[in-house]
């Protein structure tokens, strides 16, 4: 497979496939959300009926992608395997409120109606377990007999249907941490590198997501193959397809569509604006009061609610904490490494020898939440939320990231002390 | 191998018994673990047994009678590491829901001759009585999480066994969180992580057979079972089941006795 994220060879292009990536990765270009797309990219733009749709799905699987998009499981749409159009969730929308996800039905055969689910693309290209090498014992030491990439090769490459613009800004910072340098990991590497993405606007934001206060959609800007946006007032069903970059023109001259009309494009821009004027939650763009809150009482009253269970940041699309397990076989001649999803909100991600740096709930939430919204900036020049409100509504105690930054930012009311 | 095998030594007090035979139940495993240790007591196993001391203690059940607490002594002092497996071991198990009565009531009505029967008052683990230096939890244990924790006492390394809640489990297999998805009552997000989730893997909510997770915030659950609609009673229960005794689960049930 030659793809590429970004095509090396995209004739039009006056920027190189690596320099795109570089253009990716400076933090002005992720924190400027109002900048026009990239000029190298071609934007080209049909529209579609679901018959096309179908097509695009049959071409990609025909180039060997392993196609990964929304799909309805255990009462939720959730991103996983699926073979064509009849997998997608026709007809369905979420409702989302903190602790709260329930599907229902719309009365249009909308595919991508809906906000989003608990899965995302996190788990096929940061796997929850990956071992990182297998060794056996050789005298007195050991002999590394097999390395982490090594697994990877046999894998066909995916094609990521439907994922939203939270979703790839999110892709976008783990590109940045795990694609080169200090961080670099090859499994990330080799199955991002070969990964098609099909993005979807949001037209139908969830009762939790916040995206448009944290600029990270809900217009798909960046970072893709293909776009599409899909709409379905006026009696008819069709999709506005963009492409973002070399591959995915080349795929979308091969799929062909009509011209986008005008009108089309106009009603795009307004369904996109009525979804910004409809986030279900908001946040202030000001947080560099943040760092100073460090002490705030709201830390003490968050963390009586707080389970510490974790599952804020197994469901969010930027926590990529992880830990390293060692193991061996009953007679100690074999051992292997394993990477796995780890949290912050768990006790051996901060045990070391002589202690436990973060021992109570209180000082984990608090990692947690100056971790996306402060340390992240300082750490990689952008915030660590896209705003995609799933730590909202998969919190079993239905704690809500955006009340909790209001609460830290009211002011603290110090109660008058008694003289001794 | 020229170095003697490490004596292995297999313990009941109060318990059903699943806990250790799961130990048979390691099926392709078991031949391997015969290889790496010496079965030197095991009585649900086999007949043969070499007298103490042993290398590594594993013991299931209770302490509830006065004959326990001597035998429990007497096996600690027989045993260089003791393994504690299972709820009865770690928590008191299910027979310390004796705890909240008065167990010669008990007696009374289950023995002809009350006089006969030597008891405590309560169904406690065998921590209480010994030092114990390793729990494995679970209603029963995870028979390959029993033999991670006898490879890594075997191969003098920490034993991969984490003590998080049930939820990442859940996350890690991809399960839609029935809880947020199906207003399920789920104890998940402060149980004890080892069974690998598998009751909300079928949409079921997790019974907590694991026991309370590391920190576990029981009030917190609680509030939202009670907004998902369910009972003080039901709460009650909830929490008092495999686990009863363990100090967080016992609390939380307490403050929903009416």
């Amino acid at each position: 497979m030659q793809a590429k994220p970004f095509s090396q060879n995209d004739s039009d292009s006056s920027l190189s496939s690596a320099s795109w990536w570089h253009v990716l990765c400076l933090p002005e270009a992720l924190l400027d959300f109002s900048r026009s797309p990239p000029t190298h990219i071609v934007a080209l733009m049909l529209t579609i009926e679901i018959e096309g749709l179908r097509r695009l799905l049959g071409i990609l699987s025909s180039r060997g992608y392993l196609l990964l998009g929304p799909t309805i499981r255990d009462g939720a749409i959730v991103f996983d395997a699926i073979r064509s159009v009849e997998d997608l969730p026709s007809g369905w929308t979420d409702l989302q409120a903190p602790a709260s996800y329930k599907l229902q039905k719309r009365d249009d055969g909308a595919l991508f109606g809906f906000a989003i689910g608990p899965v995302t693309w996190k788990k096929f290209l940061f796997p929850p377990r990956v071992r990182l090498l297998a060794a056996q014992r050789d005298g007195k030491g050991f002999t590394i007999v097999a390395e982490q990439h090594a697994e990877n090769e046999a894998r066909p490459p995916m094609a990521f249907i439907g994922i939203r613009s939270c979703e790839l800004r999110a892709l976008g910072l783990h590109d940045r941490i795990f694609m080169d340098g200090e961080g670099s990991d090859p499994t990330f590497r080799a199955l991002r590198e070969s990964t098609f993405i099909v993005a979807v606007e949001c037209l139908q934001p969830g009762g939790t997501c916040f995206c448009a206060s944290m600029g990270t959609g809900p217009a798909v800007e960046e970072g893709f193959d293909l776009a599409l946006t899909e709409m379905t007032s006026g009696g008819s069903h069709t999709f506005i397809v963009r492409a973002g970059s070399g591959r995915g023109e080349e795929v979308l001259r091969e799929l062909g569509g009509r011209e986008t009309a005008n009108d089309e494009a106009a009603r795009r821009a307004t369904a996109l604006e009525c979804a910004r004027e409809d986030m279900g939650r908001t946040v202030a763009a000001d947080r560099s009061w943040l760092a100073m809150a460090f002490e705030h009482p709201e830390w003490d009253e968050v963390a009586k609610r707080c389970l510490a269970c974790a599952n804020c940041t197994m469901v969010c699309p930027t926590c990529f904490c992880s830990t390293v397990e060692d193991s061996t076989d009953l007679s100690g001649e074999k051992a292997e490494r394993w990477r796995r999803w780890d949290s912050c909100f768990t006790a051996d991600f901060t045990r070391v020898a002589g202690g436990n740096i973060r021992p109570t709930t209180r000082s984990r939430y608090r990692q947690w939440l100056m971790h996306k919204f402060s340390y992240w900036v300082d750490q990689f020049g952008a915030a660590g939320c896209v705003g995609c409100g799933r730590c909202i509504t998969w919190c079993p105690a239905g704690i809500d990231i955006t009340e909790e930054l209001s609460a830290l930012r009211a002011p603290v009311i110090h109660s008058p002390r008694s003289a001794s | 191998m020229a170095l003697k095998k490490p004596k292995l030594a297999v313990f009941k007090f109060a318990s059903c018994d699943g806990c250790q035979l799961s130990l048979l139940d390691a099926e392709e495993d078991l031949l391997a673990v015969a290889g790496a240790v010496e079965i030197a007591y095991f009585p649900e196993a086999t007949r043969r047994s070499l007298r103490g001391p042993y290398d590594i203690g594993l013991v299931e059940g209770s302490i509830t009678t006065p004959h326990d607490v001597e035998r429990i002594r007497h096996v600690r002092k027989q045993c260089r590491v003791l393994i504690t497996i299972g709820a009865c071991a770690t928590a008191g198990g299910i027979q310390a829901l004796r705890n909240w009565k008065d167990v010669k009531d008990y007696v009374r009505l289950v023995y002809a001759s009350a006089e006969a029967i030597s008891t405590l008052d309560r169904s406690m683990p065998v921590g209480s009585y010994v030092h114990v230096d390793y729990e494995l939890r679970g209603c029963p244990i995870n028979k390959l999480q029993l033999l991670e924790v006898l490879n890594a006492f075997l191969n003098r390394r920490k034993p991969n066994i984490p003590a998080h809640s049930v939820c990442m489990e859940c996350k890690l297999r991809g399960n839609v969180c029935v809880m947020v998805a199906r207003d399920t009552p789920c104890l998940g997000p402060v149980t004890h992580a080892g069974c690998g989730a598998i009751c909300p893997s079928y949409t079921r909510g997790c019974y907590g057979c694991y026991g309370p997770m590391e920190n576990p915030n029981t009030a917190s659950l609680a509030s939202h079972l009670s907004g998902i609609g369910e009972s003080a009673e039901d709460i009650m229960l909830a929490f008092r089941s495999f686990n009863a005794y363990a100090e967080s689960f016992r609390k939380e049930s307490d403050a929903h006795e009416e």
